[in-house]
């Protein structure tokens, strides 16, 4: 581990009782879903990790417990640092609070993972989709939603497929 | 097919202020196909006559599912999306998700393969830049900037066609190294143009810079501060407009950018016209890198000797059954990566482009994710486009760079 | 033929109406300024110096559907563009063409998931597909030629049929 890293993710574990993890250099930090707020918090105003960089989801289904791990990748520009902080959520439709008051880019990459992943982030001031039209039904990024293939039509089967696919009116 | 829905003010109830609701102010809206909104972008535009009160982006329109896409396919079939996710920066994109698999599987780059990808993705960075000025000064009506941009950029794309036989999509980079080694008329081709190059910037230069025309639409509108921009995730030259020295090839370096000499224009005023104004400079660094790698462009292999991850030459197939096997495993099972995530980065021309990406033990990605910088950069336009008015809005929306591709994935 | 033979160089020229029309069509297509995605870039570079496609009478990008005869669909469709797209089509006056710029357009190219319209067939009537991903722009060029020569032989009595 980075030696600017270990006085953080020593910190982080008292203060939170997180665990962590290593994997090529980098420290992920395993928290429980309340506490985020607070480590989120923590990290910027103390440890200068002043960009989330990144703000993504996993799905672990068909596992329910945890079914999804939120995670957070956060940069530090004055140190040159990055840590990956990991929220583990269970259940099919989970809650997490939001961390716009942290930063505010987590405003629409919460909205994308509400969208794509059905997060509910607690608090969260616009709760619409953001990338899929509204109205549609499920969340594609979730495992158990379909790819969405369709056979494509070739000559041998022009005509089967024709009668499936739709068209236009002129 | 669905229907398109009318815009209802109720909708948009909590975002815009209360005096839309009463008519007093007018809810407008720009796109999503519009000549200066580059791409499919909806903006909902509250207007106080001609004053932006609040903007409200609308994004999804070219939603691709290429995240999704993604994890249906193998590590090395899974590269061809990346191209088409920012469609400027195509070789960056591929050296960011090449990185990440080969952060991902420990996998080492020859020499050779680091210096060739330096030098193409320095490329690409230009005739990114090259594409926004170019629409920058459509956009601002300066007609002639478009055609000269993209006189240059037709260059940069004919050595690309060179290399890899595509002008955009060119799937050159490859997980452990490059596609095949660059042919004898490449060092000629990229020298050719470093030669007229740094002309044709000076050339824009007297043609925008200090165009009092260009100027006055730039200077003080769309001010976007130090802190604002770091909580809203700006990255790139946009962050390094507002003072903020941070360039993942200085501060972190990959493929050996340590080992060439350049600087970081970083401006501290903000506003459209530094935004301009690093670009501009940011062309002539990038010059400066590819001379450097060019001239130091090292001799030797160019992809890796790991035969567990990279697929044996052509010519050896034939010769080795072990070569043979091999390939046939590449091509039909792909390698497995260990049950673990990684998150890699590099600077592309809008900012950091990071892949998230995890692997569950078998040869597809469990999940990659795409922290693609525009999608960031965009969500900082509300908070800096207000107060000022509509043509302002272009100008700095182009200021942004966008890329909707790149927003949407 | 044969009214010129008789009356001598007088500056006339007999033809039917619709070799007329057509080739006025055929001369002043006014494409949308619609990009979609990566083959916009190409269509940009079609229209910038070096291939220059005003030599075919293409120089105006008209931004309002309701200037423009030509619709070149460069790019991926996505469920969410579907209806926007339809809407810009219905806004076009007659006559109009669509050219499916791209394997995206086309057919899906490399997206075959839930986003996506297989191919932009399934929008609006499309007259011209043209390869490649994204196609050259003298592959767009070669595109818009092949419309030509459709718009040419076009008739009355079909195109009567058509909008009746």
């Amino acid at each position: 581990m980075d030696k600017r890293l270990e006085p953080i993710v020593k910190d982080v574990q008292e203060k939170f009782s997180a665990t962590f993890d290593e994997f090529r250099d980098e420290v992920h930090l395993m928290v429980a879903a309340e506490q985020i707020v607070d480590v989120l918090t923590l990290l910027r105003d103390e440890y200068k990790f002043e960009l989330l960089s990144s703000l993504t989801a996993s799905d672990y289904w068909p596992q329910e417990t945890p079914r999804f791990h939120v995670v957070y990748q956060l940069s530090s520009i004055e140190k040159n640092i990055c840590l990956q902080v990991r929220v583990p959520v269970n259940g099919t439709s989970p809650k997490v609070p939001t961390v716009i008051g942290v930063y505010k880019v987590a405003n629409w990459r919460e909205r994308e993972l509400l969208d794509m992943f059905g997060i509910e982030f607690d608090g969260h001031p616009d709760p619409r989709r953001i990338l899929m039209p509204e109205g549609t039904e499920g969340h594609p990024l979730r495992k158990d939603f379909p790819l969405g293939y369709e056979e494509p039509q070739f000559t041998f089967n022009f005509e089967e497929i024709g009668l499936t696919k739709p068209s236009p009116k002129e | 097919m669905a229907q398109i829905e009318e815009v209802n003010v109720e909708q948009f109830k909590h975002l815009v202020s209360e005096r839309a609701l009463t008519g007093e102010t007018m809810l407008l809206n720009m796109g999503p196909q519009h000549p200066s909104t580059h791409g499919v972008l909806r903006l909902l535009l509250e207007l106080d006559g001609e004053i932006v009160v609040n903007c409200i982006p609308d994004i999804g329109y070219l939603h691709t599912g290429i995240e999704k896409n993604m994890e249906s396919k193998t590590y090395q079939k899974a590269e061809v999306m990346t191209d088409r996710l920012d469609y400027m920066n195509t070789m960056g994109n591929n050296l960011s998700y090449v990185m990440a698999v080969e952060k991902l599987v420990d996998l080492d780059v020859p020499a050779r393969a680091q210096a060739l990808r330096v030098i193409l993705v320095e490329l690409q960075r230009i005739a990114s830049h090259l594409v926004l000025i170019g629409t920058w000064g459509l956009d601002l009506a300066a007609m002639s900037m478009f055609l000269y941009c993209f006189r240059e950029r037709e260059q940069i794309l004919d050595i690309f066609e060179l290399v890899s036989g595509q002008r955009m999509m060119t799937t050159y980079i490859r997980p452990g190294g490059v596609w095949r080694d660059v042919p004898v008329e490449f060092e000629k081709a990229v020298r050719d143009f470093l030669k007229t190059f740094p002309k044709r910037v000076d050339e824009y230069e007297k043609l925008l810079t200090k165009n009092p025309l260009f100027v006055d639409r730039m200077v003080d509108i769309g001010y976007l501060t130090k802190e604002t921009a770091l909580s809203y995730g700006v990255t790139g030259p946009n962050l390094r407009a507002s003072g903020v020295n941070w360039d993942l090839r200085k501060a972190r370096p990959y493929m050996g950018y340590e080992q060439y000499d350049f600087d970081v224009p970083v401006l501290h005023e903000g506003d459209t016209y530094a935004r301009y104004l690093v670009r501009i400079e940011e062309f002539r660094q990038s010059l400066r890198i590819i001379e450097q790698a060019l001239n130091k462009l090292p001799m030797g292999p160019v992809r890796s000797e790991n035969r567990k991850f990279v697929p044996p030459p052509r010519s050896e197939i034939g010769v080795s059954m072990e070569s043979l096997i091999h390939h046939f495993k590449l091509w039909t099972e792909g390698f497995p990566a260990p049950k673990n995530s990684i998150y890699s980065a590099v600077e592309s021309p809008r900012g950091e482009l990071g892949m998230y990406l995890e692997g569950d033990g078998g040869p597809k990605p469990h999940r990659i994710h795409l922290r693609t910088p525009s999608f960031d950069n965009l969500s900082v336009l509300p908070e800096i486009v207000k107060g000022h008015l509509v043509a302002d809005l272009v100008a700095i929306l182009a200021s942004i760079d966008i890329v909707l591709g790149d927003i949407d994935r | 033929m044969g009214v010129e033979q008789k009356l001598g160089n007088m500056g006339v020229v007999t033809t039917t109406l619709e070799t007329v029309v057509n080739w006025s069509r055929t001369n002043a297509m006014w494409p949308m300024l619609f990009g979609l995605a990566c083959c916009a870039i190409e269509m940009m570079a079609a229209q910038a110096a070096d291939y220059d496609m005003s030599r075919f009478g293409m120089e105006l990008m008209r931004a309002s559907p309701r200037q423009s005869d030509l619709m070149i669909v460069a790019g991926r469709v996505s469920k969410k563009m579907g209806p926007v797209l339809r809407r810009l089509y219905d806004q076009m006056p007659e006559p109009k063409w669509v050219i499916a710029m791209g394997d995206c357009a086309s057919c899906g190219g490399v997206f075959n998931n839930y986003a996506i319209y297989q191919g932009v067939d399934e929008v609006v009537p499309v007259d011209v597909f043209v390869a490649g991903c994204p196609p050259r722009p003298e592959a767009l060029i070669h595109g818009v030629l092949t419309l030509h020569e459709k718009v040419k032989v076009d008739t009355f009595k079909d195109f009567g049929e058509k909008y009746k």
